[in-house]
Parts: C-alpha cells; sequence; structure tokens
C-alpha cells in the first residue's frame, strides 16, 4: 500500500539545515499536501527525493526500494514523475515535443531502428505521438500544439508540463505549486485536473500555498516549519491543529 | 492556430496521426534534400575539370563534417572547438593501415569507426561532465594535443606526415560522384538521428538538462553518445579526405579548421540539417569565389559569426521548432 | 633544478597576469573571454607602434622608456576591451551560454586576423630587446630584466588584489558577481562596472603582452592564441573568478610546465599543459583555491 516512505530525512547546505528529520508517507492512489511558509524545505525535499539533492541522513524508499544515490533520470525510471517549481519546460521546442520527452523511459526504439527506419521505429513514433496529444487532451491544453513552447500564455504553459509529467507513465507525480500565478478559473480547472490524475491510479504529493486548493484537495497534510514536520494527519486535523495555527495558519485560521 | 483541443482529428502539421499527412511531409523533406542532390551530382557534367571536381569534393566533404558537428553543437548545444580532432583520427588512422598493411582504403573504415568511438569516449568521458563553457575550451586543448601528438610521433610520420594514400577510386569525376553518395548518406543518417528518440533526447539536454534529467533522460549519456556520434561522422569524413588528398599532414587539421567547420554550422542553423549543409557549401566555396579577398577571409569570418549571433543566432535556414521533430 | 624553478615562476607570472584578466571577466559575467589571449597580442603590437615612433631608444633608457609604453599600452588595451565588451558581447547579455561562446571565438578571429591584414603575417622584431647582464642566484641564472618584469607584473597583480578588495569599485564588482539583477536594484551602474572591469583585464593583458615582446623580442598576430589557453589553464588550476587563485595558478602552471618540458621534451609542453588543465577539470574543477568562493556564496 505505502508507495513512498521518506524517514528521518536531513540535508545541510554547509551550516545552514533545510531539512531536519523529516519523515511522511505517501499510499497509492493518495493526494498529500506538503505546506509549510516559505523556505521551510518543502521543495529542496522533493529535490531530495527526485535525486536533484543528495541528502544528508535518512532513508527514501520507493515500493521497498531505496532511492538514496541515485541519478535524477534513473528516480524517474522507477515511476516518479515531478513539475518544477518555475516551470522548465523546453522553450525551443514544440509543445508535442514537450510532451513526447515524458515517452523517453518507455519508447522502444534503437538508433538503429531510427537510421533505417524500420516499422518498429515507425511504430513506436506514432505511438509516441499519439500518448502525447492523448496527454495534452487529458489536461485539457488549449492552443498550438506545434508552436515553440514559450510561446504559451503562463497558465498553458503549466499545464504542457504536467502533461510531461503523465506522459512518463508514472506511479507518483511531484506537484510543485502547480497553481501558482493562475487565476480563479484556472485554479478551479487545476483542483479538478488534480483530481482526475489521482483517479487514474496515480499518487500525488503537492507542494502549494493556495489553502484553499489543498484543503479541498489533500486527502492528508503534511505541515512543515523550518525543516521540521510540526503536523501529518488529515485536512480538519492538520486545521484544528494548534502547532500548526501558530506556525503557519495563525494568521488565517479561516482557510 | 486553430483549437486542437477539442477536434484530435484536426489535421496535424508534424503528428504521425494520419498517415497521409507523414506521407506528405516526408515528400516535403525528401524534395528539397533529392534536388539538392540531383543539382550536387549534374555538376560534373556542366565542368569536369580536375580543379572543379577538386572543390567539388572538397566541399562534399566539409559537408559531411559539418552535418557531424551539427549533432554536437546544434542538436545536443555542447560547444566543440576541437572537432578536427576526429577528422584526424580517421584520416591518420585510414592513411597509416592503408599505407603500412596495403589495404585498400574501404578495408579501414571498420577500424576507423572503432578508433574514432574510442576517441570520442577517451575525450568525452571526462569532459562531459563539465560545464557547457568548459566543455569548450577543454575540446580546443584535446584538438591540440592530437595535433601536436600527430606532429611529434614516428607512427604518424611526424611534420610530413603520411603520403601515398591510395584513393577510393582512380578518376576524380567517379571519386566525386562516391563522395557525395557517400555523403548524402551521412546527411540522411544525421537528419534521422535528430528525428529520433535519441536525437529528441539531444536537443532537450540543450534546453534544459535539469528538466530533461527529471523526465528520465541520462544526460551523460546523450552527451556522450552526441559526442560518439559526432566523431564517427568526423573520423568517416576523415577517411574520405585522406582518400581525396594522398597526404596528410598535421598541418590539415589545425584549430583554424576546427572553427571553420563551427562557422558553417553556426551560419546555417545550429541544428538545422539543411541549413547545417548549406552553411557548408558557403563556407567552403565562397574562398574560391572571392579569392582577392584571401587576406581578409577569417578576419571576416570572425566579424560573420558576431554578427550572426547579435543579428540572427538560428542561422540562415533555422530549424523550426514545428519540423524539428517531424 | 633551481633554473627550472626560476624559469617557471618567470614563465608564470606572465600567465598570471593574462589569467586575471580572463578570470576578471569570468567572475564578473560569466563569460570565457576566448578572445582574451588576443588583447595579450594587441597589447604587444600597439607597444610595438608605439616604440617605433619613438624611434631608437638608447639603451640606458630602455626601462625607464618601457614602464612609459607599458602604461600608455595598458590604457590603449584597455579600450579596446572596453570597445569588445560594448560591440560583441553586451548585446548579448541574456542570451544563452552557446552563443556567447560563439561570439567570443568570432571575436578571437576578428582580432587576429585583423591584426593579420593591418600588419602582415610575417613576426615582427621587438625594437627594444631586454638583454642584460645575468646574476647568479642559488645557481640559477638570471637577468635584471626578467626580475624587473617579475617586480612589474607583481605590482599589478598587488594593485589589482587591492582594488577588488579594498575600494568601492571593487565592492561593485563583486556585488555583479553575485547577483547583477539585484545589484542593479541596489544603484550600481552594472554597465559601467562591466565597461571597467573590461577595461583592467584588457589592460593587464596588454602590459603582459608588451613585457613579452620586449623579452622575446618577436610578436605575431598569433601569439595570444596559446597564451590564452595556457591563462585559461592558470585560472582554472587556481579556480577561476577568484584572484589570489589565479595569480597563484599562474605560477603552478609556470612551474609545472617547467618540469614538464625538462622530463618530457620540449616538443610535448603544450601536450602537457592541456593535459595538466584537462586533469584539473575533471578531478578538481573548482581549482585550488575555488573553494572559497563557492562558500563566499
Amino acid at each position: 500500500m505505502t508507495l513512498l516512505q521518506v524517514s528521518e530525512l536531513r540535508l545541510t547546505f554547509g551550516g545552514l539545515v533545510a531539512i531536519d528529520g523529516l519523515s511522511f508517507s505517501v499510499n497509492e492512489a493518495e493526494i498529500v499536501s506538503v505546506i509549510g511558509p516559505n523556505g521551510a524545505g518543502k521543495t529542496s525535499a522533493f529535490n531530495c527525493v527526485t535525486g536533484f539533492y543528495k541528502p544528508t541522513g535518512g532513508t527514501i524508499t520507493f515500493e521497498g526500494t531505496s532511492l538514496l544515490g541515485m541519478r535524477p533520470s534513473a528516480v524517474a525510471g522507477v515511476g516518479i514523475s515531478r513539475t518544477f517549481q518555475n516551470l522548465r519546460l523546453f522553450g525551443e521546442l514544440s509543445v508535442l515535443d514537450n510532451v513526447r520527452a515524458g515517452s523517453h523511459l518507455w519508447l522502444k526504439q534503437s538508433v538503429f531502428d531510427a537510421l533505417l527506419h524500420t516499422p518498429r521505429y515507425r511504430r513506436s513514433e506514432r505511438e509516441c505521438t499519439d500518448e502525447a496529444n492523448h496527454w495534452l487532451d487529458f489536461v485539457g491544453l488549449r492552443g498550438d500544439r506545434y508552436s515553440a513552447a514559450r510561446n504559451l500564455p503562463y497558465g498553458e504553459q503549466r499545464r504542457v508540463e504536467i502533461a510531461r509529467a503523465l506522459a512518463r507513465k508514472p506511479r507518483l507525480l511531484l506537484l510543485d505549486e502547480p497553481a501558482a500565478g493562475l487565476n480563479h478559473t484556472e485554479k478551479a480547472e487545476m483542483l479538478d485536473l488534480i483530481r482526475r490524475i489521482r483517479d487514474l491510479g496515480i499518487a500525488i504529493v503537492l507542494i502549494e500555498h493556495d489553502m484553499g486548493l489543498v484543503m479541498q484537495v489533500s486527502e492528508r497534510i503534511v505541515v512543515l516549519n523550518f525543516g521540521k514536520e510540526i503536523a501529518d494527519g488529515r485536512p480538519e486535523e492538520v486545521r484544528r491543529d494548534p502547532a500548526v495555527i501558530e506556525a503557519y495558519l495563525g494568521s488565517d485560521a479561516h482557510a | 492556430m486553430n483549437e486542437t483541443t477539442k477536434a484530435p482529428e484536426a489535421p496535424r502539421k508534424i503528428g504521425a496521426q494520419r498517415p497521409q499527412t507523414r506521407l506528405s511531409k516526408l515528400f516535403d523533406n525528401r524534395w528539397v534534400g533529392l534536388v539538392g542532390l540531383l543539382i550536387a551530382l549534374l555538376v560534373p557534367f556542366v565542368n569536369a575539370s580536375n580543379y572543379t571536381m577538386s572543390i567539388m569534393t572538397t566541399a562534399a566533404v566539409f559537408v559531411m563534417l559539418a552535418s557531424g558537428l551539427n549533432i554536437v553543437v546544434g542538436f545536443t548545444g555542447l560547444l566543440d572547438l576541437g572537432y578536427a580532432a576526429f577528422f584526424a583520427v580517421g584520416a591518420y588512422t585510414s592513411g597509416i593501415l592503408a599505407t603500412r598493411f596495403d589495404l585498400p582504403l574501404v578495408a579501414t573504415v571498420p577500424a576507423v569507426i572503432v578508433v574514432t568511438v574510442i576517441a570520442g569516449v577517451i575525450i568525452g568521458a571526462p569532459t562531459l561532465r563539465l560545464r557547457s563553457d568548459y566543455l569548450a575550451i577543454v575540446t580546443l586543448g584535446f584538438g591540440e594535443i592530437i595535433r601536436i601528438t600527430a606532429n611529434n610521433l614516428p607512427v604518424t610520420g611526424g611534420p610530413s606526415g603520411i603520403y601515398g594514400i591510395p584513393g577510393l577510386t582512380d578518376s576524380p569525376v567517379s571519386l566525386y560522384f562516391v563522395t557525395v553518395v557517400i555523403v548524402a548518406i551521412a546527411v540522411i543518417g544525421a537528419s534521422r538521428l535528430g528525428r529520433s528518440r535519441l536525437g529528441r533526447a539531444m536537443r532537450f539536454v540543450r534546453e534544459d538538462e535539469d528538466a530533461a534529467e527529471a523526465t528520465g533522460v541520462h544526460t551523460y549519456r546523450v552527451k556522450l553518445a552526441a559526442y560518439i556520434a559526432g566523431a564517427v561522422w568526423g573520423g568517416l569524413a576523415g577517411v574520405l579526405f585522406a582518400g581525396q588528398v594522398s597526404a596528410i599532414s598535421p598541418n590539415s587539421f589545425t584549430f583554424l579548421y576546427s572553427a571553420t567547420v563551427l562557422m558553417a554550422v553556426v551560419l546555417g542553423g545550429m541544428g538545422s540539417v539543411p541549413g547545417v549543409v548549406l552553411g557548408a557549401i558557403i563556407i567552403s566555396l565562397l574562398p574560391e569565389l572571392l579569392r582577392d579577398a584571401a587576406d581578409y577571409r577569417f578576419f571576416i569570418f570572425g566579424v560573420l559569426l558576431i554578427i550572426v549571433m547579435i543579428v540572427r543566432p538560428q542561422g540562415l535556414w533555422p530549424a523550426r521548432s514545428k519540423e524539428a521533430l517531424k | 633544478m633551481t633554473q627550472l624553478v626560476w624559469n617557471g615562476l618567470f614563465v608564470g607570472s606572465f600567465y598570471a597576469l593574462v589569467a586575471l584578466g580572463y578570470s576578471m571577466v569570468y567572475g564578473i559575467i560569466k563569460l570565457l573571454n576566448f578572445a582574451h589571449g588576443d588583447l595579450y597580442m594587441l597589447g604587444a603590437f600597439s607597444g610595438f607602434a608605439v616604440l617605433s615612433a619613438l624611434g631608437g631608444v638608447s639603451a640606458a633608457m630602455t626601462l625607464p622608456v618601457l614602464m612609459a609604453v607599458l602604461l600608455l599600452t595598458m590604457v590603449s588595451t584597455g579600450l579596446a576591451g572596453v570597445v569588445l565588451e560594448r560591440v560583441a558581447y553586451r548585446p548579448l547579455r541574456g542570451a544563452p551560454r552557446l552563443s556567447l561562446l560563439i561570439t567570443a571565438v568570432g571575436a578571437s578571429f576578428a582580432i587576429e586576423y585583423g591584426m593579420r591584414a593591418a600588419t602582415g603575417p610575417d613576426p615582427r622584431v621587438y625594437p627594444v630587446r631586454l638583454s642584460g647582464t645575468s646574476i647568479e642566484v642559488f645557481g640559477a641564472r638570471l637577468t635584471l630584466q626578467q626580475l624587473a618584469l617579475i617586480g612589474v607584473a607583481l605590482v599589478l597583480m598587488v594593485g589589482l588584489n587591492l582594488l577588488v578588495t579594498r575600494t568601492r569599485e571593487g565592492r561593485a564588482m563583486r556585488a555583479i558577481a553575485l547577483d547583477p539583477r539585484t545589484s542593479a536594484l541596489m544603484g550600481i551602474d552594472v554597465n559601467a562596472v562591466i565597461s571597467r572591469t573590461f577595461f583592467l583585464g584588457s589592460a593587464l593583458a596588454g602590459a603582459a603582452g608588451v613585457m613579452a615582446g620586449a623579452y622575446y623580442g618577436k610578436i605575431d598576430f598569433l601569439m595570444g592564441f596559446l597564451i590564452g589557453l595556457k591563462a585559461f589553464t592558470a585560472a582554472v588550476i587556481g579556480g577561476i573568478g577568484n584572484i589570489p587563485g589565479t595569480m597563484l595558478g599562474g605560477l603552478v602552471l609556470g612551474l609545472l610546465e617547467s618540469f614538464g618540458t625538462y622530463w618530457l621534451g620540449g616538443e610535448w609542453r603544450d601536450v602537457f599543459a592541456f593535459g595538466v588543465l584537462i586533469l584539473f577539470l575533471t578531478v578538481r574543477p573548482t581549482g585550488l583555491l575555488g573553494e572559497r568562493v563557492t562558500e563566499r556564496v
């Protein structure tokens, strides 16, 4: 049942402690939010899980396999996808190509297939394009799929990034502030999208500042403050937790 | 553009969704390439003097070099300033084997491929982990190391090099035809590589290494693969060169030569196969047309590099994002 | 043995002087100024032009005249560096790294072959030749001129270090190196500071060019290519962007080369230097003193 298990995670930069003993777990097809004030170590935790940072201590396992020491592409290989806080699309490439990147790991095609244009090459290219189109439809992209990704409006770029992550066919999706910079309607659509992704059987870990969204969509919430975990529970429990109210929701208790 | 969200059946300009669209696109690409190839093959019927054949063969070899460097610089975004090193490794390997063991040039090709792959790994493996700008200087250093080594070793004939390398064919015209066909195959190969899973991964690396890693691209391996592909293209171009000139010396493989190939790639359009072919033809034939300006040739190259980068970084025939991956 | 050390230190101080400009420019705008070695060549030629215009120089006046020429050359090379930045690099600030690097390669070609077009391909003989009495120190033979040149190089380097660490201007440079946008918000005129950085770095390279011309006696339009590479190597050995590190790197490279040449023979000298560069980049890419820089950030 448990998909991702993070235990006693520690991360220090020189003398600065970014994460101090963080533990949480994610079950299959569950939506878990990680919240906390800026600088609490949320994105650092994502970077540890996905192999971009090497944790100083602790363990991270995915379906029982340790992820420590894996490079990010290997972490992607075990079935974890992510998005970035500040959009990291391949700006000069077309929207479709961006999403086709997601198929890199499962696409069966050798260099010789490509050089000789074998039937296998044609088949796999078609499969990869179909898959990309499927996910663009799924996230509801509006706009041209053939123009450079950087030409899309911001909200659409967010969708493309999620489509790219989904085309990887992950079991777990890490979303880093997917609603940041979106307007009210777009936020509602994002909420719906996150739920539809979960309905596909994909577990989601969400970093998000919009409390409304977090409370509505999450099954569990982990609260971080100064690199430490101060609460972990269902939304209504977290909302009532005095430590959380003091550290984070204090000024915004109605959220 | 029209909304494609709710109409997946709408014609996809580059998608492989509908067979007709895909075929016509293929035809489009082939058409441009075929006309170019046809023109190249018709040249000897217009003028078959030894001189014309010689500069045209040289231009064809140059096209092959540029299409190989384009894999490294254009597709993957790694600046290689020592590309002539692979050209040299190919030419020397083939020249030494052919003269020492009395082999026909064609028989040296497997050995050349093996040696250039090894050279690509030796040069690439330690350097490709570095930041991209360090890589430029290190490749330049390697280019110089290869040239100076060839200059100092007895087996490479020292400064006078290797002579008496057998030709690929016996007449300049037939050599030209053979060269053009081989180069055309190499160019098509580079273009197909660019439109494959690996070629896409190279572009992802160029655009954003972290994002590429996150989508599962082992960036180091992809860079190494690009580097090796570039090495093989350069090495095979070296075989053609050795067969054409029959005598090679370290002076053929200077930094100046590497920079000239780079100029062709940049001028034509980094990452664009037709652009790079065009750039290579311009760069190799222009000096023939502007003989009077010979003294200013590299000065003009330098200024042109700056101007292209400031005014038109995408080159003369840019790689369009929609064309990039068929 | 002592002779090898001495030769190494002497050549190393040239490398250090050129490497400093490389390092400063890299530190401030993260650009490998590929044309930096060519500014050294430009310095040698402008020194040549000034000396030729002066006509003959009497032997007694060699050093003072040389100092004056040095100063003049530093100003003109410095200005050339400023123009280079203005014309070729500034329009591309914020462009992808690849574009900037290619531009720098283009600039290098333009300067080298522009000079070739202007003065011809043949090497020029420097009108001043430093050849003087040699003295013996710890078994090594060295000339007073060599000592003087090292002295000048040292003064320039120490002066630069003081400028960067002790003055307002230096503080502005370091601020831009850390974060150009915030520096601009804090009221620093980023363009002006970058211009002045180019001026300083290029002036140092120009000084090294004149000194090399006067010492070796011969200059040509390609003389900057190799020294540019060596200077980059020196900067990497010491830790690029780090001023004391770069000076150290220059001296270390000079010594390594001096000993390497002794063991392997002169024809392998450059191969040895590049081998050291590649080794350093793979084993310790931050250089000898590079760590300090990362800690500061």
